[in-house]
Parts: C-alpha cells; structure tokens; sequence
C-alpha cells in the first residue's frame, strides 16, 4: 500500500478535436481536475504525451503544460513510453509524492493524434516499435498486432470470430458513457466481416486514435482526507519492460512486463487477482486485451478470449473489463489513455461511473502498455 | 537524408550477419552484444544461413509512410533455424499459399526508397524455399 491517494480527477471526451490545440486540451482536463480537488496548490506536474514532436512538432509539453495552466514555474516534465505515457506519468507523480519531496502532483495525459492523418500518423505511431528491426520492415503497429493474433489462433485453435467479445463488450459499455468516441454498440455478427488494417486485425479489433486529455491530482493519504469526501487510495504500483521487438522474445505469447508489473502491484497491495473487482486493461488489439488477462492471472495461459466469450467480462461479469468503452470504444489518445483508465476506475471506486457502474466496486486495476508491451504499467486503486 | 544510419546496418541487412554466445552458444539476430538467453557478452559475429519458416504472418493494409505505395504487403515472423526470429517482408509469394510453418529463405530485396533524390535502402526478405517451390 502507497501513502498516496488521489483528490480529484478530469478529462474530455475522446473525438477527432480539429478546432482545440494541445495546450488546449490538457487545459481543459487539467481544469476539470483542479475543480474536483478544490484546490490550485499543485507542486509539480507530470504530462504523459507520445506524438507531440512527431505530430503537433512541439516537445517541452512540461513547461508549456505547466504555463498554460497557470502554474508557471512549477516543477514539471514530459514522460515518454509509447502508448503506455500515461500510466508511466502516473506512476512518476505516485513516487514523486511517496518519496516526501512532492506534495502534491498533477498528472495529465494529453494527445493530439489528428493534426496528421493517414500514412504519416501510422508511421508516428510505429516508433513505439523497434525502428532498426521492425519498422524498417513496414511493421506498424497493427501489424505486430496481427502477429500475434495469428500465432495465438494457430496455437491455441482459436477464430477470428473467437475475439468478437472483446469490441461487443467495449462498445456496449462505450454507448453508455457520454465521453466515449464511439457510442454505437458492435452486432457480434458483424466482427468479422470489418474492414482488415492488418489482417487478421480489422477496423473492430483495433482500437481507434482520437484526439483527448486526462489528468489527475494525487497528494498524501492523510492530507487527503482533509481535502476530499472520497480520496481513493493507490493501493499499488509498478512498472516493468520487456524487448521493444516481439522476435526478440523467448515466448511471443506472453506479455512477460504486464505480469511483472501486474505481480508487484497485487503484492504491494495484498491482493491477488479475485479480488479485482474492475480491470481497466490496454485493449489496444483484442489479442492484448486476452494476452493482458493471461499475464495478470485472470484466465490461463491460451485461455484469455474465453472470458470474452463466456460473458464474464461484462460490468455483471466476474472480472469486467473497458467499463467506460476501454480503448476500443472510449478511444486510444495513445499517451493519454493511461490516465484516462486511472480517471475511470476512480470514478467507479467513487460510486461516481453513472451508467457505466459496477456495482459494489472496492478494488480497481488499471493496466497500460506501450506497443507490443514491452511498457506495462499497472495501478491497483481501492477505497475503504 | 538517413544515410549513416542504414549504412551502419549494412553487414546485417544484406547477409544476415548477427552473433554467436561464448558462453552458451545461442545465434543473436539482431546482433545485441548482450547474450537474450545468459546475459553473458556474446559479441562473436555468426553469418545465419538465411534458411527458416514462418512463425507468425499479416498483411498490411493500412501502411506507414514510405509503404503506402506498395500495399498490400505481408510481413512475416520467421524462425530462422539457428533459433532467433526475425521480422521481414514476404517476397515472391501469393498470399493465399502463406502458412505457419511454411519452409523460406533469405533474398536481398529493395526495402524502401526515400524519394527521388534519397538512399535506396536494400535487405533481407523471405521467399519461400526454393526446393518447396519446385515439388
């Protein structure tokens, strides 16, 4: 357990955001935050961004965050890990405040994915992959996706259609919340007759980019409960990596960083993966989404996508999954979306998910990943 | 212009030259200077012979910057027989006869262009094997 607790939370809805900036947008979430933790008191600031100098040519999103925020001055600094951003910036604030020399800090997660479309956007994504090895290659992301989709169905004799539960769920959770991207739900039927990007990913195993910010304020337990109605504990953390390359790996099947990090954090939290009672997880491909289960000990090895199959990650289910839409249906702002999952499960730890809640949450996960999940952040929030 | 940085890849890129492990003797491709199995230095150069099959396959429909031009094309996990894999475009082959398993080979093959006054950038491919071709 971390003596650390977070006291307020924003974000913006995920779209195509073609009249707000960058600055804008973590603005706007950074905004929301500070409303909710009643508070302008912040001693450092942590952005998670992944493309800001591929797409919108501006790095140093740390001072500029930071000034345009109206915190001039403060302590602050970008944290890059592909797609996996900001769960990284997130864990950067929860030591930062746990070590005693931050009191409190602000995470935003801020990506403006639209200001380049088509071809030049999927290269800027493909960085998260191995550039010498893979991208030279024409690899992309969807494409190391598809690797692994393929080797999955041929070792463990799955179908594409076997994947279906994964977008189902996504877009019926993603229709009920009002700052979800995509809000139509997905006829099971149509799966696997979608648009291929990579076969065998199509337009439905992948998660769509959109432009959004997220942002959260963490400080001291014992000061949070001086400052807010419901703090919400981060109960554990920990980050861990793995070759950026799937060839580089013994076993291609097993995301090695999202079990180590998943371990570490149950262990700090003393917990163990049945009493998980909501699991935001990085449904970037649904092969990850099955793959991720696998590694923190929800499903069996080869046995992931059957939770999909069987229901049981349904807001009902015995371990629900994208609650508020996930990547698939929410949308992917890639470094953003890490603190989009920890905004969520503190909704829904707060009694605050509106359609999207689970009942009786206690105990929530988050778990983010940079590319093939060579990043794996994951966070374990609970409330008492 | 990118040219230092294809250029210190060539040995690897046109004969698959990674490297061997003094200690356990595992074959390295990408060469890593760092053994993956026994985390010994491992820095002797082994030439692969090229020969493998496929461990994983996808075609691209939806291509990065420099590959718009030539989609659809497939890319391929292969496993190389002295036990790494490595990630290659598939050449000189339908993509309705790719299977997991299939037996291919090493070719040399244009990678990509960097326009009209840029290097041409050269490397490995697969094919598949010249012997399962002819039966």
């Amino acid at each position: 357990m971390t003596n650390v607790s977070i006291i307020g939370v924003g974000q913006t809805k995920v779209k195509e955001h073609w009249d707000t900036s960058l600055r804008h947008l973590a603005w706007y979430a950074i905004e929301a935050a500070l409303d909710d933790a009643h508070t302008t008191d912040i001693d450092a600031v942590f952005v998670g961004n992944m493309l800001g100098g591929e797409l919108s040519k501006q790095n140093h999103l740390g001072a500029l965050v930071a000034d345009f925020a109206g915190l001039r001055g403060v302590e602050a600094i970008r944290i890059e890990a592909a797609d996996a951003s900001g769960g990284a910036a997130f864990r950067q604030a929860v030591l930062a405040v746990e070590s005693g020399l931050v009191q409190t800090a602000l995470v935003v997660g801020v990506e403006k994915m639209t200001e380049e479309m088509g071809a030049p956007a999927t290269a800027a994504l493909s960085t998260a992959l191995d550039a010498d090895y893979e991208t030279i290659h024409g690899l992309t992301l969807a494409g190391m996706g598809a690797l692994l989709m393929r080797r999955y169905m041929h070792e463990y004799g799955v179908d594409v259609s076997d994947f279906a539960g994964f977008s189902v769920n996504a877009h019926a959770n993603g229709a009920l919340n009002p700052l979800a991207m995509y809000r139509n739900r997905l006829k099971p039927e149509r799966f696997a007759a979608a648009p291929q990007v990579a076969e065998p990913v199509s337009l439905f195993d992948m998660a769509p980019g959109g432009d959004g910010a997220a942002a959260v304020i963490v400080t001291r337990h014992e000061r949070a409960l001086d400052m807010v109605p419901q703090p919400v504990r981060v109960a554990g953390s920990a980050l861990a990596t793995d070759t950026l390359a799937l060839h580089d790996r013994k076993d291609v099947l097993w995301l090695a960083a999202a079990e180590r990090s998943a371990k570490q954090a149950m262990i700090q939290a003393g917990i163990s993966p049945e009493d998980v009672d909501l699991f935001e997880l990085h449904d970037s491909f649904t092969v990850m989404a099955a793959l991720s289960l696998e590694a923190c000990g929800f499903a069996a090895r080869g046995e992931g996508w059957r939770l999909a199959r069987d229901g049981e990650i349904g807001r009902n289910g015995r371990i629900p999954v994208s609650t508020f839409g996930g990547l698939k249906a929410r949308g992917n702002p890639a470094g953003a979306t890490g603190v989009y999952q920890i905004v969520e499960v503190a909704l829904q730890l707060r009694g605050q998910a509106g359609d999207c809640q689970v009942p009786d949450a206690r105990i929530g996960m988050a778990q983010n990943l940079g590319g093939s999940g060579a990043t794996a952040v994951t966070h374990i929030l609970r409330v008492d | 212009m990118e040219v230092s940085r294809h250029w210190r890849l060539q040995t690897q890129r046109y004969s698959l030259v990674g490297e061997t492990c003094d200690t356990c003797g595992v074959k390295l491709f990408p060469p890593r200077d760092v053994c993956l199995e026994c985390e010994a230095p491992a820095k002797e150069l082994y030439t692969f012979t090229g020969v493998g099959e496929i461990f994983s396959y996808t075609t691209i429909y939806e291509a990065p910057a420099g590959f718009e031009h030539t989609t659809p094309y497939m890319i391929a996990l292969i496993k190389l027989e002295e036990g790494p894999l490595v990630t290659a475009q598939l050449t000189d082959v339908d993509q309705e006869e790719v299977y997991v398993g299939m037996p291919v080979e090493m070719v040399t093959r244009k990678l990509r262009t960097e326009g009209e006054e840029g290097v041409i950038i050269y490397g490995y491919k697969f094919r598949p094997a010249v012997e399962t071709a002819v039966q």
